[in-house]
């Protein structure tokens, strides 16, 4: 199992890593997919199924079919992109490596809550969760579908070809 | 599924929150690092879901749905968000060919 954990680990971040240095912006979408796919299984070994499985619905299945189409629409797969200074990566990495060591030193200095549950293999099944997600989470679930009309009205807003109104 | 909950307990709690620190890292990075936009929207979609590994994490180690739940809602969040985005880069290719990010900057005033 701790096997498990290691491999899954290391392919996740290492197609994070590919993510932002691929030359070609569908390597970056192919490399994102896979390190969902290594998400969700951390979610599986976490006894999160339901979650794993809409991980991969929504993600993969979802939004990066989306940044797919986009980008062959768009004919947008080209390796000539401008590239910032290099200064400027210079900075950006050494900023994100303290980025992550200050959290590192955060979470060193911090103490441990006590867990005071009994420990439940059972709570992210779509038994038990759909239960919570309808009883005590009603409205925010209900209030996000008023987000997704506004989103899908705001998107074919801007993705509409030229309005008649003059701005 | 034994051998599956065997492996929580296995594994403390603290290595999940350094790989979603390094993936939050990395999300950043790529923000900082790229001009291309399509890139940039994916890498806060790495964010988001470095913060949802968390979430499943503590919310498993506790014993507590919860944390489930606003993991779903936080996809539902990012989807809705990709959405946008990408209609808004539809819109930028269209009107100045272009995806660089830099070009944005022209919205802050008109001079």
């Amino acid at each position: 199992m701790i096997v498990l954990f290691y491999l899954i680990t290391v392919i996740m971040l290492v197609s994070a890593v590919m993510v932002v240095f691929s030359k070609y912006p569908v390597n970056s979408v192919i490399s994102l997919i896979i390190c969902f796919l290594a998400v969700a299984g951390h979610y599986i070994l976490l006894n999160a199924q339901f979650l794993a499985v809409v991980h991969i619905i929504v993600y993969t299945g979802a939004i990066m079919v989306l940044f797919l189409f986009v980008l062959m629409l768009m004919n947008l797969n080209s390796k000539v992109e401008s590239q910032r200074s290099v200064l400027m990566k210079i900075a950006a990495v050494v900023s994100c490596g303290l980025l992550f060591i200050v959290l590192v030193a955060a979470l060193k200095r911090s103490f441990e809550i006590p867990v005071d549950k009994p420990f439940d293999n059972s709570i992210g099944l779509v038994k038990n969760l759909g239960r919570v997600l309808f009883s005590d989470f009603l409205l925010p679930f209900e209030t996000s579908s008023v987000l997704f009309l506004s989103a899908m009205i705001g998107a074919v807003m801007l993705g509409k070809k030229d309005l008649k109104t003059e701005v | 599924m034994e051998k599956v909950t065997s492996a929580i307990q296995v594994i403390p709690v603290e290595y999940y929150m350094y790989i979603s620190f390094a993936l939050f890292a990395i999300g950043v990075l790529g923000v900082l690092y790229r001009r291309n936009t399509i890139i940039i929207l994916m890498c806060i979609e790495l964010m988001l879901t470095s913060v949802n590994l968390l979430f499943v994490a503590f919310s498993a180690y506790h014993s507590d749905p919860a944390g489930q739940v606003f993991v779903f809602l936080v996809m539902l969040v990012a989807a809705a968000e990709v959405a946008v985005g990408l209609s808004i880069l539809v819109m930028m290719k269209r009107k100045i060919n272009s995806v660089d990010i830099d070009l944005l900057s022209r919205l802050k005033d008109e001079k």
